[in-house]
């Protein structure tokens, strides 16, 4: 399957194609003798299943054969070194390929290298590796993707094929052989390429070791799969060719066993060896034990190996039953990996339809050729179902994930302005659509047709233009709305409020000066920033000043206003105490310039902390001073931002007061929903009266206590504005961080006063949104404020047949009056294609986005549904889509098998994520407050950031050589790849650990903390001594540059193993069970593999 | 025997007293056929400065319903220690202080030239006086510029000690906090809400939080001043801020489109004002001193709406019923007003623009308070500025001539109830045993506070004999009142002036000629006009005039001396000569007439009639009119359209106006330039001496009158002709075209025919 899918993207890719076929056939081919096993094998033909293809006639019976031990020992002797090698980087390295190696070497390991293995130094190992590595690896690598790409292209038709290499041998044998396969290409007999493969499969094995990533991940699917399967034993499950390939089988079915036990069967020579191999075995058993729970049983009786390994254990690592299959499963790092290497290098075209972008994780560069760059708009597929059956069949959410204000790296242009002077845009007459590189022009070109809705449109006799023979206009490439996909149009005054251009909007900052922010330090701070903040506010182009203005208010109880005008010589201050009813009490000097009136507002900035030194004040309002800000802006007609600074719940008597109401009993009730929902309406409320004024709020919340975020941050939700929470602030600890913050946030490009609309071609159409918004009708996104890291996430459906050949359209405009008061209208286009196939959609898909969509259709559905409720729905949407794949797409094999699509393969281990994340199953640490305060993040975030918020990043820092200014490869999240000998970082997007393990070298420790042992280090440092040497150097390097990344600054904890703290960080580990309850990746793929199960029974 | 004039002046200047009579008819029948009730004229404050203050507290009559103070009236027993009250009749012990008191060493208040006599009362903290300015912003530049300078000189008049506060109000309202140093802070309401007087004190913070204060410590002297120091402060702490923020006002920020009146929110500012003082300051002497440049448009007590196209109310108005906002207002400012006049604070309205302000609204404001009402055109002028400094006037002992918090309380001996007064006052619902069921004026209750007073403040008191005519008093029994005013000085002392009265029965029947040569007719005409314009707030016009026409045919009809049906015999003796003449012109005046005033003139006028002593009521009854000739000394002539003659320079007073008249052949001659001849300087101090006469009234009056100057034929003559009694008009043709006098085009009747009606109708049998 994997590789069916890896094919198709293969060919973009080019490379690999030539050698596919030779793969294919020659590992297939040959190997059809040794798919015969395959069927009997079914638990292993999982894994394989694409292979099956061509070996199932013949396979059945040569399978065993083949399967034979003599080629599966010798492919397995190559493997187990391989293994080996990758052990040794396996321990030091990711899991993931070096364990996946491990897990196919437990067949073939046992043999030989086994015992060897465990002996072996690592640095044996590693030594191999690193001297071949170099050109080796490459190669290896390509040869990997290769491998699983050959499989593809061939797999579509062959797709069943895999099933022969499942066999055992045949399997093993290829696995390695995917290592090998790196040295196959040079072999190109199939039958020889065993024989000879294994040989020349050494070679290559050597080169393995970089390549093993890929490559472990088929050889651990195989064996984890199994373990998956647990129940179903066979536990041999293929990973599909290469582990990085996400097709992973696990063979539950009691053929599984024998297939099992031919698994075992060939390194059933090798029983002993598995001993050695502890990973494999461990998969094995874990497959059993772990997911298996009720398998056990079954283990000991199918398996004789499982018996074997009882015995076994006792000479070299008795211990490793319980432990699962580690690097078998679909590891994401390995994706990440292998999209960096693949597609990190050249730019990304978008001048064809339908093409996949490369995941968010890599860095790529875009040219715009007539499509929306991905930094803009991302789909959860590209390739869009024809008919609204096929969709409901697939359960695939269509949605695009939008960031109309994106911003870009400096190497790529910012969208074109075009001026159509007083006409305004030329758009369709019927639809309203804009002109776009997609309209048809006729007539010579005197029309337009409409991309959108067909609708014939006359040319304006001053946009008219010949047509060359190609039917393209001439000046196509001078216009930017006829050649990109993304450009803007300066909007006339039509397209303005109340028919007058906007004056340039204001920014408002709201400090809290009741005691606690007194106390705190906060608004000293604060005040101190803003005065040299102001000098930055966001200004277009190459203006010398910003044209926004600037207004101050603080309030406790009641509001203070200043009057900041030039001409005064002190500012002066206007209490409104009026709560309840709440007015701005000045017009003029107010919003002021910051330039003109610096003097004042320095003056006032010195006052503020002064003045309010003494409050005894603790009670404050809330709403009121959104109002206030609000109204404010209405009276100097300009949109605007407001700053709201908060500490503390709002129990003052006005309008939007709160009580307490915090209650952890409601969790896992029906009324958790509650907890997510605001105390009262009266937010919403004024949140429409804020965007319709175009106020957009951002609050920095600095609560002691419960403050009720689901409440507070209703407005800033719904006017597309930011939460920052920092609990318990402490000006020493949070400082930076907060900072940080607010100069990002004021800095940043910002829209204002913005109307967002999704149009979509005939038979499509966006009928869900979820982002920070508000939406007064059924089509039109409205934002009062709109920044560049904001989402919106926008679901289609059907309402009518799509057309193949002419493929679906979006086009997104986006109204907005820029940080300079100029109204503009951004526009964003993207075409997409359909299909017929099921199989086309499952190969254009893109995970990543997927659970973008899915976490925010979760974490919106938490406000009206029982928690559980949600769960349910999500596991159940994702067992559907795996399952409408396994039925339509992947090639027959036995219901034991798990299959996934090569596009989806990391599916379940991120599904697994968000299903434990703190909203939707939360620890017992985790407060009422942060829940909302996440579910509110999430729903407005983009692809990258969802990506590494529910699969946090896990950096090894002690494991790269410390000269290389490379980021060191990421580790997979779970507590195995930890080892305590080295300092490891970990980042969500939030949140920053640096853990340190319990034996790291003295050294180390002096060299990055400045004290001389472990027990010195202050657990929850968060920050790190400058000290002058290479490694301080490039950690505090590597995490300003993590910093640099992301949207938000993360504040950095250091973590002691074995420290209290620990639990905090462990947190993260997310292919671990949590102590909340999460399920495991591991358990949690066999939870989805049997209802995957139960829905193609 | 002196003559009753002397005796009345004599009384006046010792007692600040006036009454219609000064014999009383005995018993209530003959009184009520006396027509002109037993009323009074009451100046409490009348300055006195040979009077000095007696630094004790006076005796009080221990009978708990009598309470009278120990007076030159009464009966004492030097031996025995024992002094009778002669209003109750009650016997009462000296206290021990009087021990040594004997015939030849008696107290002051003993003493018969110490009728009127004034105690500073050392009891109590004093307190300091306090100014609330209360600023409209929606001014023009220069009339802002102009107040704003006006007040800022205000500062340097206020006692150093006193406490000034300062609202702005505009579209919003902004209360000024003049503690803090730096910012300066206000607090701003919106102009269109009204709150109540617990939301204000919340909103500004005066409430003081709910601590459990230690049990029974009185930690209040400390506590009070604390909280209320934000928005009043003495003045020498914070003049220069207060005069730094006064310079920085700006003009109301909100922009006024074409077409529409600034938003003001008078209502809201006035209420909380009021509000800020009632929280904390309630009962000590304050000041709210509004200054407005135009009428209310928004929120509570709104006047007129914002727009330009519909004009402010007008007497027409009014009687159609189109005033659509007047009665809410009304009520508005009337609960302003009571709440104000219950902690003893007062309002002064400075109203000053070219169209009305909404003093009819507000008038009850400064009417019940005791406030000072001052009209003008502009700021910037020196009717305003000059009036503005006049409040802050001082007397011969360098106190201010204000007094704050008073309360005057009227005894009467058996014989006599109290009626009701009329004047800057309000009940305080003091039911006593000599109290009337009869009600004239502010009646029910024998005691009344004023909250504002100065020396000149006078109140009619009206009185009924309640005597029986068949229980006659004894011969040579006189009928005795006693005054006793509390107030809080503007030395911040607390003082009670004490004022006894006593005057001589006499039988209406037996003696009326004694009554009728006792008959003040200047007195009884201020008080019967006094009755006549609080008639009129709540009557209509003509029935005011009607009852006025029917008391004056009554009168007439009781006292002249005529044959039935012969109007040609009708004769009126000395006493009573004036008495139809002042009534002509009071019918006549903007006091009963609405025509040609708007209705906040109308106010206006009838406030200060209300208020000022018995020279300037009437004056502002009947103008005063001087003639300035080569023939002679200025003299005062008739007010008569036979007086505007060419070669006179007129001079009238009418209060609230000067005008100087230039008759047809002076101006012609000042044209000529003949003044600037040395050959012609007598023509020169001609022009001259009405100048210096005028100037000399502006100097001591106040409120600054209009000062016109005019000539023959000028516009602004106008002044001066609708007040001469128009004996020469188009109607009586044998005067037309006679040199003599100017002939006035109106259709009014002159004196003559008036009193020619009167005569006829006195001697009829008819009524």
């Amino acid at each position: 399957m994997n590789v069916n899918q890896s094919a198709p993207p293969v060919p973009p890719f080019g490379q690999p194609q030539p050698i596919y076929p030779g793969y294919h056939q020659s590992s297939y081919g040959g190997q059809p003798g040794s798919t015969a096993a395959p069927t009997p094998y079914g638990a292993y033909n999982g894994p394989v299943p694409g292979y099956q293809h061509a070996p199932p006639p013949p396979g059945v019976s040569r399978a065993p054969p083949s399967s034979g031990a003599p080629p599966a020992s010798t492919a397995q002797g190559p493997c187990g070194q391989n293994a080996y090698g990758q052990f040794g980087q396996g321990d030091v390295q990711n899991g993931p390929s070096s364990t996946v190696q491990m897990q196919r070497l437990p067949g073939s390991q046992p043999f030989g290298s086994a015992p060897l293995a465990p002996v072996v130094s690592q640095p044996a190992v590693l030594q191999p590796y690193g001297p071949p590595p170099t050109s080796a690896q490459v190669t290896a690598q390509l040869a990997g993707m290769q491998i699983s790409g050959a499989v593809a292209p061939a797999s579509p038709p062959s797709g069943l094929g895999y099933g022969p290499p499942t066999s055992l041998a045949s399997a093993s044998g290829n696995f390695p052989n995917s290592g090998l396969y790196g040295s196959y290409p040079q072999g190109q007999a199939p039958p020889l390429g065993q024989t000879q493969g294994h040989p020349g499969a050494q070679p290559p094995q050597r080169s393995v070791p970089p390549q093993a990533s890929s490559f472990t991940p088929p050889a651990s699917g195989g064996p984890r799969m199994p373990s998956m399967t647990g129940p179903h034993l066979p536990g041999q499950s293929f990973g599909g060719p290469p582990g990085s390939q996400s097709n992973h089988v696990s063979s539950p079915s009691p053929q599984a066993l024998p297939s099992g036990t031919q698994m075992t069967g060939p390194p059933g020579p090798p029983p002993p060896m598995h001993s050695s191999q502890q990973p494999g075995y461990q998969l094995q058993q874990n497959g059993s034990f772990g997911p298996a729970r009720g398998p056990q049983p079954n283990y000991g009786s199918p398996y004789p190996g499982a018996a074997t390994f009882g015995s076994q254990p006792g000479p070299p690592q008795p211990l490793p039953p319980k432990r699962l299959d580690p690097d078998a499963i679909p590891s994401p790092i390995q994706v990440i990996e292998d999209d960096r290497n693949n597609r990190g290098s050249e730019p990304f075209v978008t001048g064809v339809r339908g093409q996949v972008p490369p995941l968010v994780t890599t860095n790529f560069l875009v040219k715009d050729q007539g499509n929306a760059s991905p930094r803009y708009i991302r789909c959860t597929s590209y390739n869009i179902p024809c008919t609204s059956d096929m969709a409901k069949q697939a359960q695939v959410p269509l949605a695009a994930v939008i960031k109309p204000l994106a911003r870009l790296p400096p190497e790529e242009a910012s969208p074109y302005v075009v001026d159509h002077g007083e006409s305004g845009p030329l758009r369709c007459n019927r639809c309203k659509a804009y002109m776009c590189p997609f309209m048809q022009f006729i007539e010579g070109g005197r029309r337009f047709q409409c991309c959108f809705c067909s609708c014939i449109n006359d040319v304006p006799p001053q946009y008219f233009q010949h047509l060359d023979h190609t039917g393209k206009r001439v000046d196509a490439y001078d216009r930017p709305e006829l050649s990109l996909g993304s450009y803007e149009f300066l909007a006339t005054v039509d397209y303005c409020k109340n028919n007058k251009f906007p004056s340039p909007p204001a920014f408002i900052f709201m400090i809290d000066v009741s005691y606690n922010a007194i106390r705190s330090g906060l608004v000293r701070l604060l005040c101190e920033e803003l005065k040299s903040l102001l000098d930055f506010l966001p200004r277009e182009g190459g203006a010398e000043e910003s044209a926004i203005r600037v207004g101050f208010v603080t309030y406790n109880k009641v509001l203070h206003f200043y009057n900041v005008k030039s001409s005064l010589a002190q500012p002066q201050m206007m209490v409104v105490s009026d709560v309840g009813d709440m007015f701005v009490p000045l017009l003029d000097g107010f919003l002021v310039n910051v330039n003109e009136s610096r003097a004042v507002i320095t003056s006032l900035l010195d006052q503020i902390p002064e003045m309010f030194a003494d409050t005894r004040e603790t009670e404050t309002v809330f709403a009121p001073v959104i109002q206030a800000g609000m109204e404010a802006l209405k009276a100097a007609e300009c949109a605007g931002k407001l700053f709201l600074f908060h500490t503390s719940l709002p129990i003052a008597e006005a309008p939007g007061k709160l009580k307490n109401r915090d209650d952890r009993k409601l969790i896992n009730t029906d009324k958790e929903k509650t907890l997510f929902q605001p105390q009262t309406g009266a937010y919403q409320t004024l949140a429409k009266e804020c965007v319709a004024q175009g106020c957009c709020v951002d609050l920095f919340l600095f609560p002691n206590q419960y403050v009720d975020v689901a409440t507070l941050s209703v407005v800033p939700q719904l006017t597309g504005g930011s939460v920052y929470k920092y609990a318990c602030f402490q000006v020493e600890n949070d400082q930076e961080r907060f900072l940080s913050d607010l100069r990002r946030d004021v800095q940043k490009v910002i829209g204002f006063d913005a109307v967002m609309r999704v149009r979509t071609s005939t038979g499509i159409r966006a009928v869900d949104f979820f982002g920070a918004f508000y939406m007064s009708n059924t089509t039109d996104v409205e934002l009062a404020g709109l920044d560049g890291d904001k989402t919106v996430t926008v679901e289609f459906k059907h309402d009518d047949r799509l057309n193949e050949e002419s493929g679906a359209l979006l086009q997104c405009a986006l109204l907005y009056t820029s940080c300079a008061g100029q109204r503009r209208l951004r526009i964003h286009n993207l075409a997409l294609n359909c299909c017929t196939q099921l199989a086309d959609l499952y190969r254009n898909c893109e995970t990543d986005t997927l659970i973008n969509y899915m976490a925010k259709f979760a974490y919106r559905g938490v406000l009206n549904s029982p928690v559980k409720t949600v769960r349910d729905a999500l596991i159940t949407q994702c067992a559907q889509i795996l399952a409408c794949y396994r039925k339509n797409c992947a090639s027959p094999s036995s219901a034991g098998q798990l299959i996934l699509p090569e596009c989806m393969k990391l599916l379940p281990v991120y599904l697994n994520c968000v299903l434990k994340s703190d909203v939707l199953q939360p620890g017992a640490e985790v407060t009422t407050d942060d829940r909302a305060y996440v579910r509110q993040l999430v729903i407005s975030m983009d692809v990258a950031e969802t990506n590494v918020f529910f699969y946090p990043r896990l950096l090894p820092l002690t494991k790269s050589p410390i000269e290389s200014t490379t980021e060191p490869p990421a580790v997979r999240a779970s507590e195995e790849r930890l080892s305590n000998g080295d300092i490891y970082l970990l980042e969500n997007g939030l949140n920053l650990f640096l853990w340190v393990g319990a034996s790291v070298q003295q050294g180390v420790v002096q060299s990055l903390f400045g004290v001389s042992s472990f027990s010195q280090i202050t657990s929850g440092l968060s920050v790190l001594p400058v000290l002058d040497n290479l490694l301080s150097k490039k950690v505090r390097g590597l995490i300003d540059n993590l910093r640099a990344q992301r949207s938000r600054y993360m504040k950095l904890i250091v973590v002691k193993q074995e420290d209290k703290l620990e639990m905090l960080f462990k947190h993260f580990l997310v292919e671990d069970k949590s102590l909340s309850g999460g399920a495991s990746y591991v358990d949690f793929l066999c939870h989805m593999h049997k209802e995957i199960r139960q829905l193609l029974s | 025997m002196a003559t009753y004039l002397e005796f009345i002046q004599q009384n006046e200047e010792r007692d600040g007293v006036r009454f219609s009579w000064n014999v009383w008819p005995s018993s209530r029948l003959e009184a009520t056929r006396m027509v002109v009730p037993l009323a009074c004229l009451l100046t409490p404050l009348k300055e006195r400065p040979d009077l000095p203050p007696v630094q004790y507290e006076p005796v009080l009559c221990s009978r708990p319903t009598c309470k009278a103070i120990l007076n030159p009236l009464c009966q004492v027993d030097y031996r025995a220690k024992l002094w009778a009250c002669n209003f109750c009749f009650q016997r009462n012990q000296f206290p021990p202080a009087y021990a040594g008191i004997s015939e030849v060493n008696q107290p002051a208040e003993l003493l018969p030239q110490f009728s009127t006599i004034e105690y500073v009362i050392q009891r109590g903290a004093p307190s300091p006086l306090i100014f609330l300015y209360v600023v409209d912003t929606c001014l023009e530049e220069d009339d802002l510029q102009a107040l704003k300078e006006s007040l800022q000189m205000s500062l340097s008049l206020l006692p150093p000690d006193a406490l000034v506060g300062l609202i702005t109000f505009g579209r919003m309202v902004q209360v000024h906090e003049l503690s803090c140093e730096g910012i300066s802070k206000s607090y701003v309401f919106r102009g269109t809400k009204d709150l109540t007087a617990k939301q204000i004190q919340d909103m500004l913070g005066l409430t003081k939080p709910a601590v459990p204060m230690q049990p029974a410590r009185p930690a209040q002297p400390q506590d009070q001043p604390f909280i209320s120091s934000r928005f009043l402060q003495p003045v020498h702490k914070i003049d220069m801020n207060l005069t730094d923020l006064l310079g920085e006002l700006q003009r109301d920020p909100w922009p006024v489109t074409q077409g529409k009146r600034p938003l003001r929110s008078t209502g809201v500012a006035l209420s909380i004002a009021v509000g800020l003082l009632e929280g904390t300051f309630p009962n000590t002497g304050a000041r709210i001193m509004l200054f407005t440049g135009g009428p209310p448009t928004q929120g509570p007590g709104i006047v007129v709406g914002d727009e330009l196209k519909v004009p402010i109310r007008s007497w027409h108005d009014i009687e159609k019923d189109n005033a659509r906002f007047m009665k809410k207002a009304t009520k508005h400012y009337e609960m302003l007003a009571s709440r104000t006049a219950a902690n003893g604070h007062c309002i002064d309205i400075y109203a000053c623009a070219l169209d009305q302000t909404g003093l009819l609204e507000m008038k009850c404001c400064t009417n019940l308070t005791g406030g000072h009402m001052v009209m003008g055109d502009s700021f910037n002028t020196s009717l305003f500025k000059q009036t503005f400094q006049r409040i802050f006037s001082k007397d011969f002992n360098g106190n201010f001539r204000m007094a704050f918090g008073a309360t005057l309380e009227v005894k009467t001996s058996r014989e006599l109830k109290i009626a009701g007064a009329v004047g800057p006052c309000v009940s305080l619902n003091v039911r006593g045993p000599c109290v009337s069921e009869n009600e004239l004026g502010v009646g029910g209750t024998s005691q009344w506070k004023i909250c504002g007073l100065d020396p000149t403040s006078t109140l009619g008191i009206y009185f009924e004999v309640v005597n029986q005519h068949n229980a006659p008093v004894p011969q040579g029994g006189r009928g005795a009142i006693q005054f006793v005013t509390q107030y809080q000085h503007s030395s911040t002392q607390r003082r009670i002036r004490v004022t006894t009265i006593a005057r001589n029965w006499a039988d209406a029947q037996s003696q009326l000629k004694h009554i009728e040569a006792a008959f003040d007719q200047e007195a009884a005409a201020v008080l019967m006009a006094r009755l006549g314009v609080f008639r009129t707030e709540s009557e209509e016009g003509p029935d005011v005039l009607r009852w006025l026409d029917r008391q004056l045919i009554r009168l007439c009809q009781k006292f002249g001396q005529y044959n039935k049906e012969d109007p040609t015999s009708f004769r009126l003796s000395d006493s009573f000569s004036l008495y139809p003449q002042f009534m002509f012109h009071l019918r006549r005046s903007p006091f009963l007439q609405v025509f040609n005033n708007s209705p906040d003139e109308s106010s206006y006028y009838r406030h200060h009639f209300a208020r000022q002593d018995l020279t300037q009521s009437l004056i502002m009854i009947q103008p005063i009119l001087y003639s300035y000739s080569f023939h002679g000394p200025p003299e005062p002539v008739l007010l008569d359209s036979s007086s505007i003659l060419a070669d006179r320079i007129l001079l009238m007073d009418t209060f609230f106006q000067i005008v100087i008249y230039l008759g047809e052949t002076i101006a012609q001659w000042r044209k000529a330039g003949y003044q600037d001849m040395p050959e012609y300087e007598n023509f020169k101090h001609l022009l001259q001496a009405p100048l210096d006469d005028a100037q000399e009234i502006l100097q001591a009056r106040f409120p600054m009158p209009r000062y016109i100057n005019t000539e023959h034929g000028g516009s602004q003559a106008r002044f001066l002709l609708s007040k001469v009694n128009p004996s020469q008009t188009h109607n009586n043709l044998y005067a037309w075209g006679q040199e003599t006098g100017a002939p006035i085009l109106t259709d009014d009747v002159s004196l003559q025919v008036f009193m020619d009606h009167l005569k006829k109708l006195a001697v009829s049998s008819a009524c």
